[in-house]
Order: structure tokens, then sequence, then C-alpha cells
């Protein structure tokens, strides 16, 4: 039974995902709707980072806000993304065992 | 671009991703071995839904007894965000149709901002997102196997901790552009506060939805700031 689940599952993630491939490219966008949709993943960004940062780790937000910003000022001078990944998951790991909030 | 260039970037590109899904992927394992999944489920869905908020809903769900076509639609609510990534992606991607039967499979939201934001100079290529996106899925795949086989040695609050990681990769994506441009900034603060408005004034909502209306409604301010000048 739960392999019907994981099917509707399936069809009502990728469809979604798929249809907009299939038509897209087809239909001219007018220049303001082109100006739109590059917006689109600065605007996404903004909503992933905020307020959801705050329970990225269970029950400690001022840690991982405080990661988060740190994250935020190491990509001033850092351009590689792995190591800013890696930077933020080391200073949680480091401050959750030094019993910071 | 030479085919080893796109693959490399590929490469690159994807290993943020796949570290940052590495620890939710186990954590999504945990809960879903502990809701009562088997391994066989927990792998599964992972492989054939990949949506990582839906899959963490739908575990819930299954363990408080909701009917299955609700988790459907609640999947379906949650997931259509990424109709509008796609939208964006498809018109940077130049694929016939049976690739983009695949490539669209890998749309997420972190593939989504990477490609977007970390194309090369001469743009997204076919290959590359393929390469990302398969770096991605593979350790979401792998991560939620692990999680669901290892369940009971795992220390949860060292796996909890990583849980840092994606918001990492995000604002590692956003600051330098943020930087260069001040109308994406602009954008994305304002972005961030509606979505926390919305969650605070309107907590039923789901946050698929959030996300949808923080990233139309405040995209469209794009359309009105002054000059941003074509590079896409």
């Amino acid at each position: 039974m739960i392999w019907l689940l994981l099917a509707g599952m399936f069809l009502v993630t990728y469809l979604p995902r798929l249809a907009p491939f299939l038509f897209a490219r087809e239909i001219r966008l007018p220049a303001w709707v082109q100006k739109w949709l590059k917006f689109f993943p600065y605007a996404a960004l903004g909503a992933l980072i905020f307020p959801g940062i705050l329970t990225a780790v269970p029950g400690r937000p001022g840690l991982a806000a405080g990661a988060g910003v740190i994250a935020a000022i190491c990509s001033l001078f850092i351009r590689n993304i792995t190591v800013i990944v890696v930077l933020a998951i080391a200073v949680v790991l480091l401050l959750q065992n030094l019993g910071i909030p | 671009m030479k085919r080893s260039e796109r693959i490399r970037w590929g490469l690159s590109n994807g290993l943020p991703i796949a570290l940052g899904y590495l620890p939710v992927a186990v954590t999504f394992g945990i809960l879903a071995r502990q809701s009562g999944l088997s391994v066989a489920a927990v792998t599964g869905m992972s492989a054939w839904v990949y949506a990582g908020a839906s899959q963490f809903l739908a575990v819930k769900m299954i363990a408080s007894g909701v009917t299955f076509s609700e988790i459907v639609l609640a999947t379906f609510i949650l997931n259509f965000r990424h109709f509008l990534m796609s939208t964006a992606l498809a018109r940077k991607l130049e694929v016939s149709k049976p690739s983009a039967a695949v490539l669209s499979y890998g749309v997420t939201d972190e593939t989504f901002v990477v490609a977007s934001i970390h194309a090369n100079p001469e743009g997204l290529t076919a290959l590359g997102f393929f390469t990302m996106a398969l770096m991605a899925y593979l350790a979401w795949l792998s991560g939620s196997f692990a999680g669901g086989v290892f369940a009971d040695y795992i220390p949860v609050a060292i796996v909890n901790g990583m849980g840092i990681g994606l918001y990492a990769l995000f604002i590692a994506l956003l600051v330098p552009s943020a930087r260069k441009t001040w109308q994406f900034a602009i954008v994305a603060v304002i972005s961030a506060l509606v979505a926390w408005a919305l969650s605070k004034l309107l907590p039923n909502l789901s946050e698929g939805w959030t996300l949808v209306a923080a990233t139309l409604g405040v995209s469209a301010l794009g359309i009105v700031l002054p000059g941003v000048e074509d590079r896409s």
C-alpha cells in the first residue's frame, strides 16, 4: 500500500517539474516578464534562508543564526561554496558541544 | 565549452549541495524508520519523490494516520514551487524533450538557485546541470538509505547540527550577488521579511505556498527597479 502512496507522490512532484520544460521555451515572453524571472532566484533565496534558518538546528535558533552570520561574512572573502558549507557545519558542531545557546 | 569543463562545473557545484543534503537525508531516513516505514520504502520514497520537505511532511502524516489522498494533495501543494523554478530554468537550458524528462527530475530548491546564480559565463549547460543534479540526487538517496539502515546507531545531535549546511549554501550564493547588484539584495531581504510575516500572520499556510507567494510577489519588484544589466 505504501507503494501506491509513493506512486501518487511521484506524480505530483514530477509533473510540475517537467511541465515547464515541455512548453516554457516555445512561449515568447515580453521583456518585463523576463526581468521578473531574473529576480526569481534571489527572492527564493531570501525566503529560503529566513525564517527557516532559525529552525536549522533544532531548539538552537541563536546558534543557527550565528552560524548564518559567520557564513555570510566569510562569503565576502571566500568564493568556494563548499568551503562555506563545511565551515558553517564545523562552527555549529563546535559551538553545540560548548553549550552555546 | 569543452565536455570536461561542463562536467567539472557540475562536480564543483554539485559537491556543496551533496554535502548539504547528506545530513538532512540521514535525518529523514531515521525519522521515516521511526514512523514505521521499511528501509525499502524509505529509500524508495527518496528515489521516487525526491523532495525533502514533502518527504518529512509525508512521514509525519503517515505516523498520525492521515489518508493517502490527503498526503498526496499536501505533497502537491508543498512542491508546486518547483513549477516556478522549472519555468525559469527551462528558458536557460536548451534541451530536447527526452533530456528534459531526465533533467527536470533534478530540479530542487538547491539545484535551481545554484544553476541560476552560479552558471558559467557561457551559460548553463545540460551536461553541467545533469552532473550537478546527479550528485545531489545520489547524496539524497544514499543518505536516506544510510539513515534508514543505521537509524539506531547514528548520533542525532551531530546530524542535526549539520542541518545548517544548506542554509550556508543559500547564504554563500546570495551574498556575492547581493553585493554586486543592490537590486538583488533588496529583493532578497524583502522576500525574507515577507516570508517571515506570512509565517506569522498565516501559520496555517504551507511553507510551499509561503515560498511561492514571496518569490512571485517580491521578484515582481525587479520589473520596476532600475537598471539590472542583461547578462543572463
